[in-house]
């Protein structure tokens, strides 16, 4: 048990990191920021979850995909479905013309609530379908370009046109989806406000702890045989298959795994938001999740995080100032990091940190051991 | 056909595009056997072992081992009957350990869920100890393999094959850019693993070739072009025209 939450943490230095960065999320953040703050922060965090999944997908799985943005809309429409039917209830929509579907369907001339919304009545499903829609996407999407050996940039287009698709499926089907504007005005979770302030600093809190724990169910995957496994297959994957692994497997595995958690991220960035709409999952979207990962290290999940909550305080920082510049100034930023740091954030650590912290750990640790040491001499 | 008849390849072709790269090869494999097949650059002699462990799909032909039909089936269920096959340039996981490298190699844990719960218990790990004696790797079980010599990762490679004991050992050039004494030390390492297994390897150093192989198959343009024991086939005037003479 002992040895398993050793693994979930990282080991010494990976528990370090870990460490710092639930005293930033958790502590830090909430003492330093007003609460409009910190649900910005909160809503850059849900980004992270699609980050963190890129770290497993692109930096260790090896497989670039273009189109996280499209899981994270998944879990975020899910969610939003279960919210605009709370919302949709017969008081506050008896002035429509059919009462008690939600407002987008109403002006779209829709008289009844579609069949798929149906299910979403139940929170129990709503919660499960985020888990589940996400996943069975994925694997149908992986299994059918992985068994068939595609990979590289061929898979990389391919979820990018997934999301181009999709946001123009979303974008126009209005009656079903809100179209453009997307899922709006949602008010309550079980008949809990969610928009008061207090509901915002618990809803980051959950949001932390979550993200905190899909980083710490990846350190276990990565620290099983399957993380080595990933490694050598980007190394030599005909080696990995010829000593009789069936890699598409653990390429889907991987794949499924970081949609899922970039969906986890989704239905959290409704609940802080408070709306889902086709802008955030879409094409750019997409990219700037990859970027995120990119700038943050796409070999760190910890890295992962820092990554989206540097770029995001920069995109808002400087789209305020210079709202024009801003995407050039991004692009410019994802070449620099390809070109002079390829590891990112984590990378620079690595190599110019890294030791500096663990000599220190280690003279600490002298100290102490030394002083145990003139004990039992001071005993004998 | 006898019974002692491990591996049985029958009118083997395998065309690119027209070229016949293998032509109506047939080839018989003992167990316990150690077969050399040598011949001139572009006989084919790269392309048999791919057809063997599923890389390339043969046109026609049949590949019988121990009574499973291997054309028909995915590459790492050929892995999992019991064939190993080392590729020419030494293909390790350079940035894992030797341990790790060996680890992997394992036969267990081999689907997604197997491999998230995979330990290293005593008798895997029992397993590598041994294995590494084997390939003279004991002292190196943790370093990064991407740091041993040329010849040390060529055993590496082995000692991964070794690992899943396999009963059909497939070598292509195993001694390529190995130095004298890791030459001699290969040689003693084939002749102790092929006790219990056959083993086919690919090689083109004649001296090597004579110290390990119990039977040699000269493959020419795809087809067979001599087989028999080593002395046979140097003397052989068809070999010594397209490959031996010069």
């Amino acid at each position: 048990m002992n040895a398993l939450l050793n693994r979930a943490l990282g080991e010494r230095n990976g528990a370090i990191g870990l460490a710092v960065l639930a005293v930033i999320i958790l502590l830090i953040m909430p003492l330093a920021l007003d609460i409009f703050r910190l649900n910005l922060v909160g809503k850059y965090l849900t980004y992270a979850f699609a980050a963190v999944g890129l770290v497993m997908v692109w930096g260790y799985g090896g497989i670039l995909s273009l189109g996280q943005g499209v899981f994270f809309g998944f879990g975020g429409y899910c969610m939003a479905m279960f919210l605009k039917l709370e919302a949709s209830d017969l008081t506050s929509t008896a002035h429509q013309t059919t009462p008690g579907i939600p407002d987008f369907m109403d002006w779209n001339q829709v008289t009844q609530l579609p069949m798929i919304w149906q299910p979403f009545h139940s929170f129990a499903f709503t919660v499960f379908a985020i888990i589940a829609v996400p996943l069975l996407i994925s694997y149908v999407i992986s299994a059918a370009m992985f068994k068939r050996r595609v990979g590289g940039v061929y898979f990389s287009i391919i979820t990018q046109a997934i999301a181009a698709i999709l946001t123009i499926l979303v974008v126009g089907q209005q009656g079903l989806t809100g179209g453009i504007n997307g899922i709006t005005d949602l008010k309550t979770l079980n008949g809990w406000n969610i928009n008061t302030d207090s509901a915002k600093y618990l809803l980051y809190f959950i949001n932390g702890a979550l993200l905190l724990g899909v980083i710490m169910v990846c350190n276990l995957v990565l620290s099983s045989k399957l993380g080595r496994l990933l490694l050598a297959l980007r190394d030599k994957e005909d080696r990995v298959r010829f000593s009789g692994y069936d890699v598409a497997n653990f390429k889907i595995f991987t794949f499924c795994m970081g949609a899922v958690i970039s969906a986890i991220g989704g239905a959290m960035f409704t609940l802080q938001v408070g709306f889902m709409s086709p802008s955030i999952i879409g094409i750019v979207p997409s990219i700037e999740m990859v970027i995120f990962a990119a700038i943050g290290g796409r070999m760190s999940l910890v890295g992962a995080v820092y990554g989206t909550l540097i770029v995001n305080y920069g995109k808002t920082a400087f789209s305020e100032s210079f709202p024009s510049l801003w995407l050039l100034f991004m692009g410019a930023m994802f070449i620099g990091v390809v070109m002079v740091f390829p590891n990112g954030l984590a990378g620079l650590y690595q190599s110019h940190l890294n030791d500096r912290v663990t000599r220190l750990l280690n003279r600490i640790k002298k100290v102490k051991s030394s002083d145990q040491l003139k004990v039992v001499k001071a005993e004998s | 056909m006898s019974e002692k008849i491990a591996l049985s390849i029958e009118d083997l072709t395998v065309s690119f595009d027209g070229f016949k790269a293998v032509d109506k090869l047939s080839l018989y494999v003992e167990k316990n056997e150690l077969r050399v097949i040598i011949g001139p650059n572009g006989a084919g002699k790269t392309t048999v072992l791919d057809l063997i462990c599923g890389k390339t799909r043969a046109t026609s032909g049949t590949i019988n081992f121990n009574g499973a039909e291997l054309t028909r089936y995915p590459e790492h269920k050929i892995v999992q009957l019991g064939v190993g096959r080392k590729f020419q340039t030494p293909s390790i996981y350079e940035n894992l350990t030797v341990l790790e490298n060996l680890e992997i190699s394992y036969p267990e844990g081999r689907g997604v869920f197997g491999s998230l719960t995979f330990k290293r218990t005593e008798q895997v790990t029992q397993r590598i100890l041994e294995v590494a004696e084997t390939i003279f790797l004991t002292e190196f079980l943790n370093t990064q393999s991407g740091l041993l010599s040329h010849g040390q990762k060529q055993w590496l490679e082995i000692g991964m094959l070794l690992i899943q004991d396999p009963e059909l050992l497939m070598l292509d050039e195993p001694v390529a850019g190995m130095s004298v004494s890791e030459r001699e030390k290969t040689a003693d390492l084939l002749n102790k693993i092929c006790q219990g297994r056959s083993v086919i390897v690919i090689e083109h150093d004649m001296e090597f070739v004579k110290r390990i192989a119990h039977k040699v198959t000269v493959l020419h343009q795809g087809k067979l072009l001599a087989e028999g024991n080593m002395e046979s086939v140097q003397n052989n005037p068809k070999v010594i025209e397209v490959y031996l003479g010069h």
